[in-house]
Formats: C-alpha cells, structure tokens, sequence
C-alpha cells in the first residue's frame, strides 16, 4: 500500500506530454530583462547602474531584508536600462535589462561538469553561500531557501523531506532533472541534511515517475541517511503540509510551520540549485522550465537563463500554436495565465503551458448545489462554499475564523465544482482582505 | 385542590409584584437620559442608512447632531449627503442653527476606457469583483488604472444610481445619485469621485486616472489624460493641476469656462450638460448631453482620424496623395 495523505485530493489527468525529452538548453536571449522581486518578501535593492557591463552569475540586485534574495545577472553585456517591464500581471514592476553581449562567466564559478561530492564547508557558510548565491525555493512558491534553514531557537529539525512529487498535470522538470542530475541532487540533499543539522532525508515520489523512483533509489544506496520513497498519485501531493502527513504522518498546526513537527521541505529542483550554489559556486541564474501543452509541436524542458522572454522557450517548442487559448505560468491547477508573452522567465517559473481554446475556457458559473464535493476534495479540511459566501458578503471576521488563512490555493475545489463557481478566486481575495485585516490590528 | 390553586395565584403575585418594584428602582437607577431632539431629528433624516454622512446610520448621525450641538453649539462638517439642503435646513430648524446650503455633490466616473476606446486584449472569466480582478491583473484593456467593469460600484449603491453600460462596458451614473459615496469606497481603482453637481448640472472633468507617462498610457487606451499639460496652461483659474502625468480639475476653482476640453489632444476632458459649442454645430448637438452619446461620438471621431492617417500613410508610401481615396 502506498502512502498518501488522508484528507481530500483529486486526481486530474495528468498529460505528463515531455517526460521522456531530455533537457535541452535555450539559446542565451538578445535581451534580458532580471525583475527584482522573483521571490517572496521584500525586493532586492539595485546594486548597478545604467550602462555597467555585467557578467554571468554576477550579483546586480541584494536582497537586504530577513525575508528576500540576491539576483544574479544571467547573461553578459551592458545595463540598457533600469526600468518598469510588465509581469504575468500586467502591473509594472521594476526590472534591470541588459543587452546581452557574447557569455562571459564570473571567473569564479566552476564551469566544469565534474561531480563534486566532497562536502567542505560547515553548517553556517552553507546557509551564508545559499544565501549569497540567491537560491530560492524552485517548487514555484519561491520563499528564500536560507531563510528556511535558519531553525528557530528552541525548535529541532529531525528530518529532511525533498519533495519529487510535482503533482502538477504537465511539469516534468523536476522529473528530468531527478533522472539527468540525480547524483548532484542527493549531494544537495546532504548539503542541505548538514545545514540543518538532520541525519536523516526523505525524498517523495509520485508513483507516475517509476523511472525516477528506481533511479534515484539506486543512486541513493551510496548516501547515507537518504531514502526514496513512491507516493500514491494524488493531487496536492506536492504541497508542503500534505507530504509531510504523507511522509511522516505529522501534520502541521493550523498557521504554523513544517518546523513545528521536526520536519523541513526543500524541493527537488531546489536541491540542485543548492549542488550547484555550494559544490560549483554559481548563483541560481538559470533553471529547467517546461514548455508543453497538447498543440505544442516539440513539448520538452529546457534549461533556460532567467530575463529571457516566454516568447523564445515558446519558439524553441515549435512556434505558438494557432489554436492557443490560454498560456499559463506553472502548471494548469495552481498556474496564473501570462498576460502577454513577453515576460520573461523568473525563478518561480516551473513550465509554461499552452492550453487549446477549447479547453482553456472557464465552465458557466451555475448556483451552488450544496453538494459538498469542495468540503470533500479540500486538503486542508476547509469548507471552500462557506468560505466563498462569506467573501461575497463582504464577512471576513468570520472569514477569519474559517481559518482561510489555511487555505494553500491548490484549486481541488474550483477543478471539482458541478457549478463551476469561482470559489478559489474568491478565497484568494479573502485571504487577502484577512492578512490585511491582521496586519491593520497588529500594527 | 382550591388551596394550590389559591398559593400559587399569591406566590406568582407576590413575585410579580416584588419584580415590579426592582425594576421601577433599576430602571430609575440606569435611566438612560436622551435628549428629545435626537427623536426629532431622526424623524427628519432620510432613513437610508447608507452610510453617506460617515456615520453608522440615520439615528446614529441623529445622536452625533445633537450631542455635536450640544457640546459645541455647530454642527459644521455634518451633513446628510442624501438629503441635501432641504434636510439640513429641517435639521438646522430643530437644532435652532443656521444650515450653510452646500452645493450638492454627485458621483463622477473618472474612466472613458469603453470597449471602443480601449479595445480588450485579454479576456478575464474569473470571479465577477472588481476587487479581486484589481488584485489579479491590470484589466482587459490593459490600463493598469482604468475601470474593470466587474460591477462592484453597482453592488454598492443602495439607490440604483450607477449601472454598467453594456455597450461601453463602463458604469454610468443616473439622476438618483444622492452622492452617498458607497461607489467611490467599493471601487478598488479609486475611479469614482464626489464632484460637485454644479449649476444646471454642468460638470467639467478629466475623465481619466491613469498616472502613466504619455506612451504607456496611450497604448492601453485612446482618451487617456497623456500628461501633455495643455490644459494647465490654458486654464486661467489654476483650476487644475499636474501630478504624476495625470491632470485634475479642482471642482471649487473651476469657473466653468470651457478652455480647457478643446485643448486636450485626447479628449480626455468631459464637459456634461454644457450648451453645444458654436465651432462643431450640426455634428454637436445631441453629443455632450450624456457619457454614452460622447462615447460613441468619440469612437466616430477616432475611426474617422484613423482612416485619416491611414490614407495619408498610404499616399505617402505610393506617393501619390490621391491614391487612397481611389482605392
């Protein structure tokens, strides 16, 4: 029997198109242009002017505050300008971008393909070069990955889990990455297993990924302290909470953190960010992103320079299919879809998929049934109709006090409703209204 | 059996009669003393309780009148927005004040981004609120400032004052606005303002909000307020004012002097209820009386210059000046 986490979940197909296509990697774009906030917290603050010539993997942005992340230059050549760009949003954002002139390296990374397993710095310079190298969480949450490292006093880590799952329909970047670089991804793991002082590393796979599952089992003999293990396929396995309750069998209190219960959650495609930071010295300035959908001509991952528009990972797949009706940044249950497809790709960015039209379109909004099939599927053991009443009605004490600050925007309810009703949409901006709500009293 | 029956009468009584009297002595201990004229008051306000006054309801903005009277002998800045003058005078009278008469105000929509001015480039099937599609992305249009037309504003209004205009997909504003201000709260964009009726209903405004540079904003929208400044130079009151590209009439220096909307190269200044100017007689006339005739005018005009420019883009190319037309 294998594991899974008990409440909730659904099972959408999963069209995992590019599994089997090797990463390839994208040709360095004309033009980059480096948002400063790809992370969650503050923004990093500028560190370089119009007209200075940049290399590859230098720092150009610091990020200053206890919750935020450097940003490194991903490519060469000169500052054009330090300007507002759109993001997936459409709001302007600030953004360096930088004509890119041939692909000059930082002298200090270590370019070679070698696999370094010696392990030499100690448990503070580790945290210190993640932080330094602006290594975020690659799972599509982006929250700055030193920061989950640093243990809070009187709390004890006793268990590491590396989260495989990518239970998104469509992704397969961290399946590729799993099977092309899994050696560098179990040293990340016992880099990460010696920052936080653990013996101990879980690894969770989704049992569509049989392939990665023996793979990395096997490579795993070779490491001490690190285990594989299959996981029922179940959606939101991916999500923090969901796969220590499957894992471990802890669960999480309601507002606290994995801490909380001795356990944290790197993901997969973090762990080799984390090989490369360390073992290689380079920042996180490139990262594997999928490009798929049904009508894509060449669905496949590719390893591709953060700037570098959506546009040119969309030309290396085949051009944009006629028929597109949507394209969305991440997978389809959690994606948010682009605004135009000018925006680059950012560290947050796990795929790009091109939906068809006929199968981008919303169902039509009919009245609520009261069939309770969002209470059933909701993982966090919300009431998703209850919550979205309250939001229309404008109630966010009570709001409050159904717990939607819970909610982890997994989407089960909205992909299950009959009625097709927009209940996470309006969760979303419950959340909102409630965090602001908290910060206004708090302040 | 008679004998129960006659204790329990004495019993009941007796603590009927005790309750009696500790209530008499409780109720006289925490009489709450109300001074009569709240009464009075209430009986005049409109009983909307909409909220407009800033208050929570008609009885509560009643009670702050009088205790307002009461400890400082005004009752300045406090004003049923609904019931205008009239009720004020009537409060004024009770109270035994002098009532200032204020010009009524009415609630303004500062967006012209329809769907013919600014043409959808995405399209949004998500929750119907404004808030939350505000939170979401910038809008159909693209116009980062521009009105969503979720109907928010429309939710909010408890006098079935504002509507959304199928046809330009913005809200209007009709004549049963008592400028309570609920529209301008619930509209996440701050598009909606209180502006003052003015005589006759006449309104000189600039219906835009967008606070991009010039380029950006037009590119989303054709009327948007460009920032160019024209306006400021010619107005002769310092009645409005540049800030972040976007210009702004003051409603108490506005003489109404009409100098300003011909000079916006975007027409991005609306002028409501004004006579036809003496220039654009013929085509004028039905024009200026309400937003949707102004909207689809404008949309003429602007296809009308479009095709302008396409015929001399066109005889540039060949060369020959006439060659569009024959074509």
């Amino acid at each position: 029997m294998l594991k899974t986490f008990k409440l909730g979940g659904v099972h959408p197909a999963e069209n995992k198109l590019s599994k089997d296509k090797s990463i390839g990697v994208l040709a360095i774009p004309k033009v980059a242009s480096i948002p400063f906030s790809q992370h969650l917290g503050a923004p990093a603050k500028v560190l370089v002017n119009k007209g200075d010539k940049v290399r590859v993997g230098q720092i150009i942005a610091k990020g200053e505050a206890f919750i935020s992340a450097n940003i490194h230059s991903s490519v060469s050549g000169k500052i054009a300008r330090i300007d507002e760009v759109i993001d997936t949003s459409g709001y302007k954002r600030p953004a360096v971008i930088i004509e890119v002139e041939g692909d000059e390296w930082e002298e200090s990374i270590d370019r070679s393909k070698e696999l370094k397993k010696e392990i030499r710095l100690g448990q503070k310079e580790i945290i210190q070069k993640i932080n330094e190298m602006g290594v975020v969480g690659l799972g599509g949450a982006t929250f700055p990955s030193h920061v989950k490292l640093m243990v809070p006093e009187g709390k004890k880590a006793e268990v590491l889990i590396v989260n495989g799952v990518e239970c998104e329909p469509y992704l397969t970047s961290d399946h590729r990455l799993m099977m092309e670089k899994g050696e560098e991804m179990l040293v990340g793991t016992q880099i990460l297993m010696i920052a936080l002082g653990v013996n101990k590393a879980m690894i969770g796979i989704e049992n569509n990924k049989p392939d990665a599952i023996s793979h990395l089992a096997e490579l795993a003999k070779n490491f001490s302290g690190i285990s594989v293990h299959g996981l029922k396929v179940k959606y939101p396995q991916g999500a923090e909470k969901q796969l220590i309750k499957a894992l471990v069998n802890r669960e999480v209190p309601s507002g606290k953190l994995p801490i909380e219960v001795g356990t944290v959650v790197h993901n997969a495609g973090t762990t080799y960010a984390v090989y490369e930071a360390v073992q290689k010295n380079k920042p996180l300035f490139e990262r594997v992103v999928t490009i798929t959908g049904k009508s894509v001509k060449n669905p496949g991952n590719f390893l591709v320079r953060i700037g570098t528009p959506v546009l040119d990972l969309i030309e290396a797949a085949g051009g944009l299919p006629e028929d597109t009706g949507k394209i969305i940044g991440g997978g389809p249950m959690m994606g948010k879809a682009l605004i135009s497809a000018d925006v680059p790709v950012v560290k947050g960015t796990s795929g790009i998929l091109i939906l068809r039209e006929n199968e981008s379109g919303r169902k039509e909004v009919a009245h609520c049934i009261r069939c309770g099939k969002c209470i059933t599927v909701c993982p966090m053991g919300l009431e998703p109709f209850l919550l979205e009443k309250l939001v229309i009605n404008g109630n966010f004490e009570q709001t409050q006090k159904e717990r939607v600050l819970d909610c982890i925007e997994c989407g089960s309810c909205h992909f299950t409703c009959p009625s097709g009703r927009p209940l996470l949409d309006y969760i979303r901006y419950g959340k909102s209204r409630v965090s602001q709500m908290m910060r206004s009293k708090a302040s | 059996m008679n004998i129960v029956l006659l204790y329990s009468v004495i019993t009941l009584g007796a603590i009927g009669s005790l309750s009696a009297v500790i209530l008499y002595f409780v109720a006289q201990k925490f009489k709450v003393i109300e001074d009569p004229k709240i009464d009075e008051v209430s009986e005049v306000l409109p009983a909307a309780n909409c909220g407009g006054c800033g208050f929570a309801g008609c009885r509560a903005f009643a009670e702050t009148l009088v205790n307002q009277k009461n400890q400082k002998g005004n009752i300045d800045k406090l004003r049923c927005p609904v019931g205008g003058n009239d009720v004020m005078a009537q409060v004024g009278k009770i109270l035994g004040l002098d009532v200032e008469e204020e010009d009524p105000l009415v609630a303004v929509v500062r967006c012209n981004g329809s769907f013919a001015n600014s043409p959808k480039k995405v399209s949004y099937e998500g929750a119907t609120s404004c808030a939350f599609a505000h939170s979401l992305f910038t809008g159909e249009g693209g116009c980062p400032f521009g009105c969503l037309g979720l109907s928010d504003c429309v939710i909010a209004c408890g006098f079935d004052a504002i509507h959304i205009n199928p046809a330009t997909g913005l809200p209007e504003v009709n004549e049963k606005c008592v400028a309570c201000g609920a529209c301008v709260d619930a509209c996440p964009r701050k598009i909606i303002e209180l502006r003052p009726k003015g005589k006759k209903d006449k309104r000189i405004f600039v219906s835009c909000v967008n606070k991009e540079k010039g380029g950006p904003a037009k590119k989303n929208c054709a009327v948007a307020c460009i920032g160019c400044g024209k306006c400021v130079k010619v107005c002769a009151f310092d009645a409005i004012t540049l800030v972040n590209n976007l210009a702004y009439i003051d409603p108490l220096k506005c003489k109404l002097c009409r100098k300003c909307a011909p000079e916006c190269p975007t027409n991005a200044i609306h002028e409501l209820n004004f006579p036809p100017r003496k220039e654009k007689e013929g085509e004028g006339v039905e024009v200026k009386k309400t937003p949707v005739a102004k909207e689809i005018a404008h949309a003429a005009t602007q296809l009308i210059s479009k095709t302008d420019e396409a015929v001399i883009s066109d005889g540039k190319e060949d060369e020959k000046p006439t060659g569009g037309e024959n074509s």
